[in-house]
């Protein structure tokens, strides 16, 4: 449910409207449902409108605690003898 | 693709599977609730449920606003469309949805009715204002997500002064519909569906934010976890429940923090304030009638509701016998349970919503599941 | 749809009923407009039937319709698109086109100027395939009931010795090729339609491919399947071909080629882009010990540079085409059902 796409604000436009981009992709979308918003910023885009900022750095950080979740399971299997590793390759 | 594709990583994906193979007990099952069917579309798409141990299941829920339109409200809609001369603006995925006789708005069309796919509210208002001397009516569709831009809708027609716009309302509540999927009995003959947790909606908390979840979990004992739409964010997710499930804590816990808050999108969140309140009660095709579960437009913005502009005819909606889409939607039966699954009912002919919307479980089960279909077809002999 | 403004040669006014009414009007519009730029000795004849010189060979015969929206897109229009698409069906057979014929169905007030840059366009596409079109027909309906222009075309080819291509023809073990990336004729159709638009350097990859196809039956005389997949995209032409053979095929979603803005704008609306339409690729089934052969055959041409071996014919009771997910799953890619719509969940 609820196609949404972070894409990132190229330009802000007269009437609460933006242009954002996505890979070269230029879209017109409203921004009338954000508080404030900036040239830079990844808004989340769903049926044409900015429905919210996307944090870069919560993006950075969820990454990391998936890298994560792996290694420490990783380590335990190591611990316990039966590291997965050497079957997986 | 910033912020996309990092979130389908293969390599990750193997590291969050080991991860959920080593936390997962073998001796218990774990039956996680997608409410959403973005996460069925991304747990089928991706193919999540070949990384995860045969012990964790996932349970489609009814997060699909095009499948949990009830009939009637369709066919209220077909006849807007042909019977009162407007011009109908409407989202594509409700375009070849059946109705009672399965008359979709596609068919409408065939048939003559003005009716017009917009990917935007935007472009309905843009319809509207090039065609003044027609009634433009906006069927709006969705959950908390698609709610804002309608309500942003109105406030901009009526701050332009167009008089030729209205929208049939069909938006609806997602934290009613869940404490109702937990709260409610089994039919008589249904097994009563287990769930250990949900996955909560993604897009939709991102307006309302994950406190209104706070309640049910509390109530109902039973983790939520607010999951993002990505596989990667599924697993994760999955694997943050079973986590809560182990320790016995049924909390609710925001996996999707690059978008979500405790609190939304407070300015959305007004927006709608202004222009809808909640209705009395609202019927879910699937779930029946669920109290405080939809939105209508106020009394202030009359004008602009549709179902006070034209007269609708009552009428006896009715849905294709033995379409098991209401048990579906409830997570008490597979597609493949259906009779219709696959011979009468299939993407090209539906018989029920849930095989027309890319989300719909029938429809992912279609286009994805057959794959496992031996498995599957076992179990429903 | 109107032409562009400033369009060299802009002529002026609209097609009317007498534009269609077999008099001096008619016969003005087809001398000017048609056969001024689509001259050739057999059109100059003036006969209503064109008589023709055909190499020796089995023949290949083909028909197609052309209906669009919009007319003109970024990377052609309506006129060259016509003229490849029909080059295309014959040469998918593994033919040498030779010759086409053009019908001409002009909705009432259609523009002039628009009539002659789409004749311009599909005059060049003929001129730049080395195949002349050599007979043609104009019709005009009332205002209301056409879409501007429809075209309709025949397409004649000559087949080559010892060449026998077909969709029944895939086997398992057989290599599955794709001669570059998907959907960019699609996303460039989509970025101009009414309420979708968006901005986008994606062309549409609208191209004849009879010369690429020459080179890789010279090569390859043995290749098992081609086609090129049109409407319904990369998906629904495996599908077709798996149905009509009788065998199941598996791709590699890694290997599949796909531009990122072609990437970005399905994602943007939804859509996927295993089902959106190509004008200018083809899918090439052949022996897997031909196949690397065939790779470096395509990649050396133009129209081929981004060709890759994207899959592999197996044996499937159920007819499936099944992807690898780039992120380690499995899924089944079905045939579309109706027509792809952009959705909102």
């Amino acid at each position: 449910m609820c196609l949404a796409i972070p894409a990132r604000v190229i330009s802000l436009e007269s009437g609460d409207m933006a242009i954002v981009a996505l890979e070269g992709i230029k879209k017109p979308v409203s921004t009338a449902l954000l508080e404030e918003v900036t040239v830079g910023d990844y808004v989340l885009v769903h049926v044409g409108y900015a429905l919210h900022k996307l944090s870069e750095e919560e993006a950075e950080r969820t990454l990391q605690l998936m890298a994560e979740a792996g290694v420490l399971a990783e380590e335990l299997e190591e611990m316990a003898g039966t590291s997965l590793e050497g079957a997986e390759r | 693709m910033k912020y996309i594709t990092e979130f389908r990583d293969g390599k990750l994906a193997r590291k969050l599977a080991r991860a959920i193979e080593r936390e997962a007990d073998p001796g218990r099952r774990y039956h996680l609730m997608e409410f959403c069917g973005g996460h069925t579309h991304a747990i089928f798409r991706y193919g999540v449920q070949d990384l995860v141990p045969e012990n964790v299941q996932f349970v489609h829920g009814p997060g699909c606003p095009v499948c949990v339109l009830p009939v009637r409200r369709l066919d209220d809609a077909v006849e807007l469309a042909l019977g009162h001369d407007v011009i109908l603006t409407t989202y594509g995925d409700m375009m070849r949805v059946p109705g009672t006789k399965q008359k979709s708005l596609i068919r409408a069309k065939a048939e003559g009715a003005d009716i017009r796919m917009v990917y935007s509210t935007q472009d309905a208002l843009k319809i509207a204002r090039d065609n003044p001397d027609r009634q433009v009516v906006f069927f709006a569709i969705g959950f908390e997500t698609t709610t804002p831009p309608t309500a942003v809708a109105i406030l901009q027609a009526r701050h332009e002064g167009l008089t030729n716009f209205s929208v049939f309302c069909n938006h609806v509540l997602t934290p009613p519909a869940i404490a109702h999927i937990v709260n409610a009995p089994a039919e008589p003959g249904e097994t009563p569906v287990r769930i250990d947790g949900f996955l909560g909606p993604s897009h939709v908390s991102s307006v309302i934010g994950w406190a209104p979840y706070e309640p049910a979990a509390r109530d109902f004992q039973k983790p939520v976890v607010i999951a993002g739409f990505e596989p990667l964010d599924v697993m994760q997710s999955a694997l943050m429940l079973i986590r809560q499930i182990n320790e016995g804590r049924h909390e609710v816990e925001n996996q999707y923090t690059r978008v979500v808050t405790r609190d939304g999108n407070r300015k959305a969140q007004t927006l709608v304030a202004e222009v809808m309140e909640v209705r009395d009660a609202f019927e879910w095709r699937g779930l029946g009638t669920v109290p405080e579960s939809a939105l209508k437009i106020r009394a202030a913005y009359e004008t602009f509701d549709a179902e006070s502009r034209f007269a609708l005819t009552p009428k006896q909606s009715r849905e294709v016998k033995s379409c098991e889409c209401p048990a579906i939607l409830r997570g008490v039966k597979k597609p493949t349970e259906c009779r219709l699954f696959g011979t009468v009912c299939t993407p090209e002919n539906p018989m029920g919503a849930c095989m027309v919307s890319s989300e719909g479980a029938c429809a992912a089960y279609w286009t994805y599941g057959r794959k496992r279909g031996e498995a599957v077809r076992e179990t429903a002999a | 749809m109107s032409g562009k403004p400033g369009a060299p040669e802009a002529r002026a006014g609209a097609v009317d009923m007498t534009h269609g009414g077999g008099g001096r009007a008619m016969a003005e519009l087809i001398r000017d407009l048609f056969q001024r730029h689509l001259k050739n000795p057999a059109l100059d004849q003036g006969h209503d039937a064109a008589v023709l010189d055909v190499p020796p060979g089995r023949l290949v015969l083909t028909t197609d319709a052309h209906v669009i929206s919009p007319l003109f897109f970024p990377g052609g229009d309506i006129g060259s698109l016509s003229v490849h698409g029909t080059l295309n069906d014959v040469a998918m057979a593994g033919a040498r086109p030779v010759s086409l014929t053009a019908s001409f169905i002009l909705e009432e007030g259609f523009p002039l100027g628009d009539l002659e840059r789409i004749a311009m366009s599909m005059a060049r596409a003929a001129e730049e395939a080395g195949v002349p079109v050599v007979a043609g027909d104009t019709k005009v309906v009332e205002r209301g009931k056409g879409d501007g222009v429809f075209i309709s075309t025949a397409g004649l080819g000559v087949l080559p010795e010892g060449v026998a291509i077909s969709p029944a023809s895939a086997r398992p073990g057989q290599a599955v090729l794709l001669s570059g990336p998907i959907g960019d004729h699609g996303v460039a159709i989509l970025s101009k339609r009414e309420n979708l638009e968006f901005e986008t350097e994606i062309r549409s990859d609208s191209a004849a491919l009879h010369g690429l196809v020459a080179n890789m039956t010279d090569a390859v005389p043995g290749i098992a399947v081609l086609r090129d997949p049109t409407r319904g995209g990369l998906a629904t032409a495996l599908n077709e071909i798996a149905q009509v053979s009788g065998v199941g095929v598996v791709l590699e979603e890694d290997a599949i080629p796909l531009r990122p803005g072609v990437a970005a704008a399905c994602e943007l609306l939804g859509l996927d882009p295993l089902y959106a339409a190509n004008e200018g690729k083809l899918i090439c089934i052949c022996e897997a010990s031909d196949a690397d052969t065939l790779l470096a055959v395509m990649r050396a041409h133009p129209l081929g540079s981004e060709s890759a071996r994207i899959g592999f014919v197996v044996e499937d009771a159920g007819h499936l085409v099944v992807m690898r997910t780039g992120f380690g799953g499995e899924r089944v890619v079905d045939w579309l059902s109706g027509e792809q719509l952009p959705r909102i969940c």
